[in-house]
């Protein structure tokens, strides 16, 4: 094992330029993946935000006792799609009206907005289909007159992120296998540089298991490298970003390490897979 | 020690390279291939070393054989074999001292035997003061010996050599000759494939003839004897 290692080091020492090399294209192709990965990652938190407005409001009847309003605040938060639930007084109505409309404000007098309930969904219940259900469930209390949920809005907000999801899994995969791509062949080519050490080894009778492991603790090497490149660059382009363009999120650590490692283990499986070539022969 | 039983060797692409070859090298003896070029002397070498496995027949060495052995046994097959070749096949960013490891480290040499083991072997082939030069600082006399000391690492029982001297002059290839000599002194066998005929010839040593996949002579059969369809093509080519 010290010695698989330490050939590992002595082969980027002996050809720096092109260790090098396959580490950048490594970097530069996982950083592509990582730009997609921001983009997608961005727009899935702009679209949650505007998911969590996606509300219920109930208006009470005039002169409903508190009793019947209270009960049913207790039963409707105990929806399991509800997220939180609240009743919004008359006054209450009242004050925000005035607060949202400013020099308007006057225009309104006591008692002229209903209350209401306000339901908010939990994520993954926000379909129209299933707001739509949990309205008509609202609905059959009969002190309660109207019922609002921008059915439309709801709707075209559905149809956007099934889309994004679309376009984010299909671009992803093809971002993705384009890295894969890239960084096989960039391994393959390091592996043929050394088909002559490989066919030596070989002759003079090397294990199989011998000859693979410095060149696996290369490639492991060389995608953990290129992953960590690949994210320092992200996190400067995501920095210029920030500056110029919108504010943006990054990736949390947990994200970070799954993107390094999976550069490892594409390494990994890259070497693998161009040594057991060489190997295959008998 | 090796042994060729009816051994047929066909390729996809080139068809038949051997028909029907049997011989035997024995413990400690020293013989030599030759025959014309594509007579199937490197294909019967690497059938040796199990490069190439054999169509129909058994090659067996050293009581591994090509009909029951498993992938595990090569790697131990060929420690037990020194291999040669025409082009030395050095690593060329290695000095000599690291060539010479390297088939010590790879078959998993304690580290503390590797350096007084490669000494002694630079001092058997006559380059102790070439430790450290890289293969293009020397001669290709020296670099075939630099090969020969590699292939000795792992105190093998038999060379296996293809065509040694092919790169070498009349003054390299003497010297080259010289060292299978006194390495087969020691008791280590040689089989060399060579298109040297006078070498060969005033060797003395055991000769077998490759002509179109097929033996045609074999000195030790019986003082020698010529297959009588095949003798004309032989005396054709030569
Ligand atoms: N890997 C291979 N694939 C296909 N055909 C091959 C292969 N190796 C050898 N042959 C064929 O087998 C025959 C014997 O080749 P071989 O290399 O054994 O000849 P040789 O006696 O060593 O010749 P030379 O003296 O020129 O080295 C040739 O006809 C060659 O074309
Ligand atoms: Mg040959």
């Amino acid at each position: 094992m010290r010695l698989a290692v330490r050939e590992a080091l002595l082969a980027f020492r002996r050809a720096p330029m092109l260790s090098a090399l396959s580490i950048t294209t490594i970097a530069f192709s996982l950083f592509a993946f990582g730009l997609f990965g921001l983009v997608a990652l961005n727009i899935r938190n702009a679209l949650r935000t505007v998911e969590d407005r996606v509300e219920i409001r109930a208006f009470i009847a005039d002169g409903t006792g508190s009793e019947a309003t209270a009960a049913a605040l207790g039963d409707i938060g105990a929806f399991p799609e509800a997220a939180s639930v609240r009743l919004v007084s008359q006054a209450q109505a009242l004050d925000r009206a005035r607060l949202e409309l400013g020099e308007f404000s006057d225009v309104f007098e006591e008692g002229i907005l209903p209350a209401s309930i306000e339901l908010r969904l939990k994520p993954g219940f926000r379909d129209p289909a299933t707001v739509r259900a949990v309205a008509k469930r609202i609905e059959v209390y009969d002190f309660v007159d109207d019922i609002r949920f921008g059915e439309e809005w709801v709707e075209k907000l559905h149809r956007l992120r099934n889309i994004a999801t679309l376009a984010g899994v299909a671009l992803g995969l093809t971002f993705a296998t384009v890295a894969i791509i890239i960084i096989g062949s960039t391994i393959r080519m390091a592996v043929m540089a050394r088909s002559r050490e490989i066919s030596i080894m070989r002759l003079v009778g090397a294990t199989n298991g011998f000859i693979r492991a410095p060149f696996l603790i290369e490639g492991f090497l060389k995608g953990t490298l290129g992953g960590v490149l690949a994210l320092v660059l992200a996190w400067v382009a995501l920095g210029i970003i920030n500056r110029f363009v919108v504010q943006a999120a990054f990736f949390d650590p947990w994200m970070g390490a799954v993107g390094v490692l999976a550069g490892a283990c594409i390494g990994l499986a890259g070497s693998a897979l161009s040594v057991g070539r060489h190997l295959q022969k008998v | 020690m090796i042994r060729f039983s009816h051994v047929h060797k066909s390729f996809a692409r080139t068809g038949a390279a051997l028909q029907d070859v049997s011989f035997q090298l024995n413990k400690g003896e020293f013989v030599f291939i030759t025959g014309p070029s594509g007579a199937g002397k490197s294909t019967i070498l690497k059938l040796c070393f199990f490069e190439e496995m054999p169509s129909k027949g058994e090659v067996k060495v050293y009581g591994t054989s090509s009909a029951t052995y498993r992938p595990g046994d090569v790697p131990k097959l060929r420690r037990r074999l020194g291999v040669v070749f025409q082009d030395f096949r050095l690593l060329e960013d290695r000095n000599v001292e690291s060539n010479i490891a390297f088939a010590l480290e790879v078959t998993g040499t304690p580290p503390a035997q590797i350096g007084p083991r490669v000494a002694r072997l630079l001092a058997q082939v006559g380059l102790a003061a070439k430790a450290t030069s890289l293969p293009r600082e020397l001669s290709g006399g020296e670099q075939q010996r630099v090969a020969i000391a590699r292939a000795l690492a792992n105190d093998p029982v038999a060379l296996i050599a293809d065509e040694p001297t092919g790169n070498l002059d009349e003054r390299a290839t003497r010297g080259i000759y010289q060292l299978f000599r006194d390495i087969n002194a020691s008791g280590t066998a040689v089989l060399m494939a060579t298109h040297d005929l006078d070498l060969v010839r005033r060797s003395g040593c055991r000769t077998i003839e490759v002509n179109r996949g097929q033996v045609v002579f074999d000195s030790a059969a019986d003082g020698g004897f010529r297959a009588s369809g095949a003798s004309a093509a032989v005396e054709d080519d030569a």
